[in-house]
């Protein structure tokens, strides 16, 4: 008896370690019951590169920080034998390498994920520069106050100011008219801008913003106008339209008044990014926080994408495994091979399920009547299957070919079939015919469709696929669920059938 | 389309046992695994079965390798019928029987002629795994011809009629007669149509008859009334029956039993998962019987094969 007390201990100890660690996941890391929309990432890498001098190197990048948008969710740096801080100031963001000697060509990367996350807001506000007077040599400063004037008497803010004196400096009328050309020769527009609006009491500064493209490569950074009309209130202009408020797709690196990139002991410094879109779904969006946590955490997310995407076929097959048991202790379905509807299953989700269904009665209808043929000759059981085997590669390539003339692409999925489950299925089948006749096959071929058709259905299930993936825990209960199973004692739903009439015998 | 089914307390209280029930309430809790050897292999079966003394038919020969193959046909002349059959078949797959020869052709029961070829290739068949479990390789075993009693006559169409004993830690607790008929192709399997006769264990006489598990009254070949039938020398064939625990060691076992016409009951194989149509075939549950027999084992009560046999008769006596 105490046996039964170990088994029902390691049944409540399965159930209990499953429920636990499904809820510890999903209260402790967010991860959603239920699939939820697919999140994009922009996935921006920066390269420092400058050339060392041979003394001493400091290196200090500007970060960016969550923002309207978009939300800062994971960052990395490689850089050789460069010994690396990050300075976390709200207003001053930075990561500095640092080397006592450093010779030639010195490359570093930073690498930083922004989830696009419309909720996001600025989590530091930046603070209002001071507003300097700039003074020009003449003529530049009679024209540029010319230029000023005009722009100040269409203006009723700053804002509107700001917009018009970027016209004037950018309209088709405008690059013609002497005064302009003057001073845009004299200085670039971005410094002359501020100047001006300093110079008319409005603080203003240039920033610098990355246009996020997916793809791109190499990319520089843009410059960006930013005005405040008061201490919290502060808009960005695009400087080549003048264009008020913040561009669409694009990311503040630097906003707060500091230089981007200094080197100290290097010369001909640049910073270049790369970046990259990625859709992924909301519950993966969150897993750096969780890749970071301890052991009772424990999940795939940590593993690298191949073996994730792997892992998520791995997952289901318990799923699978499930189904089948509840089939056949259940309701008492027979089937050929315990197990073999699971893996038809699986290569159902490779072919989708018609495909996979046309594929499957093509290549077993095709290979038994060759196997029927193969069955006089008397063979030995190895050799019978392995030639069973090649005919079934044979079959699947002109099936393949055949399909692929006639222009169904969706044929060729059907080389997705695991050929060996195939053949020895096909071995059963016809050993089957030979011994119980067409009916029996039908039967179990039918049974073994039905359950792989059932089992398909559960594990292409969106839920069950976020659910398996996603929660480790959901394991535990399945095994948990299968050994209550293989302890019912119970009848099979069949059998209720088959014993009606004893049932029905006398009173 | 739901009054095709019962419910389950129904079938719960007429004490029908289910397949989940068997599988892990008796199987696996009575038959040591490592036994199953000994009941799945016929060749093996029959070398206890000698060992124990238990009447089975005689062995003419084995043959276990392709050479074997040319020195047995010799032998074979020597017996006017005889039986091959492959040593891990099941189901009576793979079974050729030969009931007499002229100037060295053999013939079957059904008046086939059979040549030598043909015997030899069956053997070879059998050899390279053709019938046995899984394809593996596997022996033929030879045996002597069983002479059927006549009694059976009009009960059985085509076919091997035989008994099966359900034994349980040695108590002979549920039996059933299986007749082929000409939807069975002369085969006794159930499933495939033949006729399952109840037998009362107390008298040998049929109680109640199916076929693809609903009930019967008549032979559907022969129009025999099947209430008429009764089995002969029951009591030895119990003996026998309850003997096979003891060889065996298997706690649940199907025992298959033979009328030989000279001999009586013969041993013709064992089964280590015997099906559940015995109890469709009796009109009754077999958990009662399982259950009574578990509790006066429980407490302790030993019995030798002949008392068990005396037991079962007066307490599962219909």
């Amino acid at each position: 008896m105490s046996s039964r007390n170990i088994f029902y201990f390691i049944v409540t100890l399965c159930m209990l370690i499953g429920i636990s660690m499904t809820l510890y996941r999903h209260i402790q890391f967010e991860v959603p019951w239920l699939p939820g929309e697919k999140r994009q990432i922009w996935s921006i890498e920066a390269k420092v590169e400058f050339d060392a001098k041979g003394e001493s190197v400091e290196a200090v990048l500007a970060l960016p920080l969550t923002q309207r948008g978009y939300t800062r969710i994971h960052e990395s740096t490689a850089s050789l034998a460069y010994g690396l801080s990050f300075v976390n100031d709200q207003d001053n963001p930075r990561a500095i390498w640092t080397k006592r000697t450093a010779d030639g060509h010195q490359e570093m990367y930073y690498k930083v994920d922004f989830l696009v996350d419309p909720k996001a807001v600025d989590i530091y506000q930046p603070q209002m520069p001071d507003t300097p007077f700039t003074e020009y040599p003449e003529p530049y400063f009679t024209a540029a106050n010319h230029l000023a004037k005009q722009a100040e008497e269409v203006s009723a803010d700053a804002y509107s100011f700001t917009r018009e004196l970027i016209k004037a400096l950018t309209d088709e009328t405008a690059s013609k008219s002497q005064n302009t050309g003057l001073i845009l020769d004299y200085k670039p527009k971005n410094r002359l801008v501020v100047d001006l609006l300093n110079n008319a009491h409005v603080p203003a500064r240039i920033v610098r913003g990355l246009q996020l493209e997916d793809g791109r490569r190499r990319q520089g950074i843009t410059e960006y106008i930013q005005v405040f009309k008061d201490e919290n209130d502060w808009q960005i202009f695009d400087l080549a339209t003048g264009t008020q408020g913040r561009p669409e797709n694009t990311l503040l690196w630097e906003y707060n008044g500091n230089s981007l990139l200094e080197v100290v002991g290097g010369r001909n410094s640049q910073v270049t990014f790369s970046m990259l879109l990625v859709e992924q779904s909301a519950q993966s969006a969150v897993a750096p926080k969780i890749s970071e946590a301890d052991f009772l955490n424990f999940s795939i997310d940590s593993l690298p994408l191949e073996e994730q995407a792997l892992f998520k076929g791995i997952l289901l097959i318990p799923i699978g495994v499930l189904i089948v048991v509840l089939l056949r202790v259940l309701v008492g379905l027979k089937t050929s091979g315990t197990f073999m509807p699971v893996l038809i299953a699986m290569a159902f989700m490779q072919t989708s399920l018609i495909t996979g269904l046309i594929g499957f009665l093509l290549v077993v209808g095709t290979g038994l009547v060759i196997r029927g043929y193969l069955s006089h000759l008397n063979l030995l059981l190895v050799s019978r299957i392995s030639a069973v085997i090649i005919t079934v590669i044979g079959i699947i390539s002109i099936f393949s070919v055949i399909s692929f003339k006639v222009g169904l692409t969706e044929g060729l999925k059907i080389t997705f079939f695991p050929m060996i489950i195939l053949s020895w299925t096909i071995e059963r089948m016809s050993v089957l015919w030979e011994e119980e006749g067409p009916k029996e096959v039908l039967m179990q071929g039918g049974g073994s469709l039905l359950v792989a058709v059932l089992a398909f259905l559960a594990m292409n299930n969106d839920y069950v696929r976020h659910l398996t993936f996603n929660f480790m825990g959901i394991q535990f209960i399945v095994l948990g669920i299968i050994l209550i199973l293989g302890n019912y004692t119970g009848y099979r739903l069949l059998e209720l059938r088959r014993f009606k009439p004893l049932a029905d015998r006398e009173g | 389309m739901l009054s095709q089914f019962t419910s389950p307390f129904k079938l719960a209280r007429k004490g029908i046992m289910g397949m989940n029930q068997r599988n892990t309430g008796y199987i696996s809790r009575y038959n040591p695994r490592k036994l199953y050897p000994l009941v799945d292999n016929k060749l093996k079966t029959k070398i206890i079965a000698q060992r124990d003394n238990v009447t089975i038919p005689a062995l003419i020969g084995v043959v276990r390798t392709q050479h074997d193959i040319q020195s047995i046909i010799p032998l074979l002349h020597k017996h006017p019928g005889f039986v091959i059959k492959p040593a891990k078949g099941s189901g009576g797959k793979g079974i050729l029987v030969i009931t007499k020869q002229e100037s060295g052709v053999f013939f079957k029961p059904s008046g086939a002629p059979a040549h030598e070829e043909d015997v030899k290739r069956h053997c070879s068949n059998i050899l390279a795994g053709l019938f046995s479990l899984g394809g593996s390789p596997d022996v033929a075993v030879i045996e002597a011809l069983i002479e059927f009693d006549s009694c059976f006559d009009g009960f059985s169409f085509e076919g091997v009629p035989d008994v099966r004993v359900i034994v349980f830690q040695g108590y002979p607790v549920m039996a059933m007669m299986r007749l082929s008929t000409a939807a069975s192709d002369g085969k006794a399997n159930l499933h495939q149509g033949a006729v399952g006769v109840g037998i009362d264990i107390g008298s040998g006489r049929a109680l109640h008859a199916v076929q693809f598990d609903r009930p019967i009254e008549k032979h559907p070949d022969t129009d025999r009334p099947l209430k008429e039938l009764v089995v002969p020398h029951w009591q030895r064939l119990l003996e026998l029956a309850s003997s096979c625990y003891e060889m065996s060691g298997m706690g649940y076992l199907g025992t298959d039993m033979v009328l030989d016409k000279s001999n009586g009951p013969m041993l013709l194989e064992l089964n280590a998962r015997p099906g559940l149509a015995i109890q469709i075939a009796n009109g009754e549950g077999i958990l009662p019987r399982l259950k009574l027999v578990e509790k006066i084992v429980a407490e302790g009560v030993k019995h030798d094969p002949l008392e068990r046999v005396e037991f079962s008769k007066t307490e599962f006596s219909r």
